[in-house]
């Protein structure tokens, strides 16, 4: 029988109203047991209010190889920023 | 990518990540030290697993227990970040087994008497620490991260040792007697707990170009000593080395000379406690063979139904 067990990454809502954020993982054979010991592993000392598992390879990731190429586009789009416009003379609150 | 690239990021202070290029030589040495760090983290919980039964009171046995929790947490966050690199648990755990991969020699001197609950969490715990504190900074993300969730546990872990120290150093002179015992046994193995010096220590010089350690072993354990002297002196305990002296020039505390040879030979499997550590870990292990292979049938009955 196979010793490797599933592996779930695990995120964690810290308090309520915020959101969920990675904090590593956990083995487990089914999905309860990966929240019981997310649970046991990273929430000992009251770090969440709610907790997330997902299986590890159901996370599609991009590439960080091909990170520049992937997000350049944003780059030549300064008019998406707040930044790039230009406002009359002592206009104020905008 | 090539080395010169990455070498160029590593000096811009930026984290490395799993599926980001690296030299083999970083992620075997990445992998080397991390799985040691864990395998220390669970090898060290049996030293102080031994008092849990034993403990003086309800609040000290529950201190313990919590400490001793952390421990296993320690060892799983590492684990967590050395598979990153592409090796399994379970290949890992053989590693420790078939004595590949080591942990820290520390842990295999006995504990034997309540004071050393006060040593171990004071001083062992203390220098991990020191260690610790600086490896958040280590260039590798997931080991940095996990460093990092490690140092916010530590903390008690030092206070609550410290604490026993304190009571005890305090109490009968019996009690005083054992805290000194303690201090004795554990001082100068907890100064060698940082490693050889830097004259000794040959992959010292790519683990600190590639910033994987921030600062060599000579200067983390000078730094545990300057400030674990004063604490010693504080509750009236001696530190057992003739040769420790403040250095003004320096403005550090000079010390005396570490026995590496004993340390070898505990690091080479011949420390009073080696075989039974690791005899322990192997028979836990084989002992959850059967909880293991269970909630695996469990899963799969379940997903059987389900689908
Ligand atoms: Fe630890
Ligand atoms: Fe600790």
């Amino acid at each position: 029988m196979s010793e490797n067990r599933t592996v779930w990454e695990v995120f964690i809502q810290s308090k309520n109203g915020l959101a969920h954020k990675h904090v590593g993982n956990v083995h487990a054979e089914d999905k309860i047991m990966a929240l019981e010991n997310a649970r046991e592993l990273y929430t000992r000392r009251n770090e969440g209010s709610c907790i997330w598992v997902v299986k590890s390879k159901d996370i599609i990731s991009s590439e960080s190889e091909d990170g520049e190429a992937f997000f350049d586009p944003s780059n030549d789009k300064m008019y998406r920023h707040p930044t790039f416009y230009t406002m009359p003379e002592g206009s104020k609150y905008i | 990518m090539t080395e010169e690239k990455f070498q160029k990021r590593i000096d811009r202070e930026e984290k490395i990540e799993p599926k980001d290029w690296m030299p083999e030589g970083y992620r075997k040495h990445l992998i080397r030290q991390i799985s040691q760090h864990a395998h220390s983290e669970i090898i060290g919980m049996q030293p102080e697993g031994n008092w849990i039964s034993r403990a003086p009171s309800l609040r000290a046995k529950m201190i313990l227990l919590a400490k001793v929790q952390d421990e296993a947490g320690h060892g799983l966050y590492l684990y967590s970040a050395c598979e990153t690199l592409g090796v399994s648990r379970q290949e890992l755990v053989s590693q420790l087994h078939s004595g590949k991969a080591k942990y820290s020699s520390i842990f295999n001197y006995p504990t034997l008497s309540w004071a050393d609950m006060g040593a171990i969490g004071w001083l062992v715990d203390g220098a991990a620490i020191v260690n610790q504190v600086s490896l958040q900074r280590t260039s590798f993300g997931p080991y940095s991260r996990g460093m990092v969730k490690i140092c916010k546990e530590e903390s008690f872990h030092q206070r609550q040792g410290y604490e026993i120290m304190a009571q005890m150093a305090q109490g009968t002179s019996e009690q005083k007697a054992m805290a000194q015992d303690a201090l004795n046994r554990f001082w100068w193995p907890s100064i060698m707990m940082f490693g050889p010096n830097d004259s000794d220590s040959p992959r010292t010089g790519n683990a600190m170009k590639w910033k994987i350690k921030r600062k060599t072993n000579d200067e983390l354990r000078q730094e545990f000593i300057d400030k674990t002297v004063n604490q010693a002196e504080i509750i009236g305990l001696t530190i057992p080395d003739k040769d420790l002296k403040w250095n003004d020039e320096r403005q550090h505390y000079d010390f005396g000379e570490m026995d590496w040879d004993e340390f070898w030979s505990v690091v080479n499997g011949n420390g009073p406690c080696n075989k039974q550590r690791l005899n322990h870990h192997k028979k836990a292990h084989d002992d959850g063979q059967w909880v293991r292979e269970a909630a695996k049938s469990y899963s799969q009955k379940k997903e059987l139904i389900a689908n």
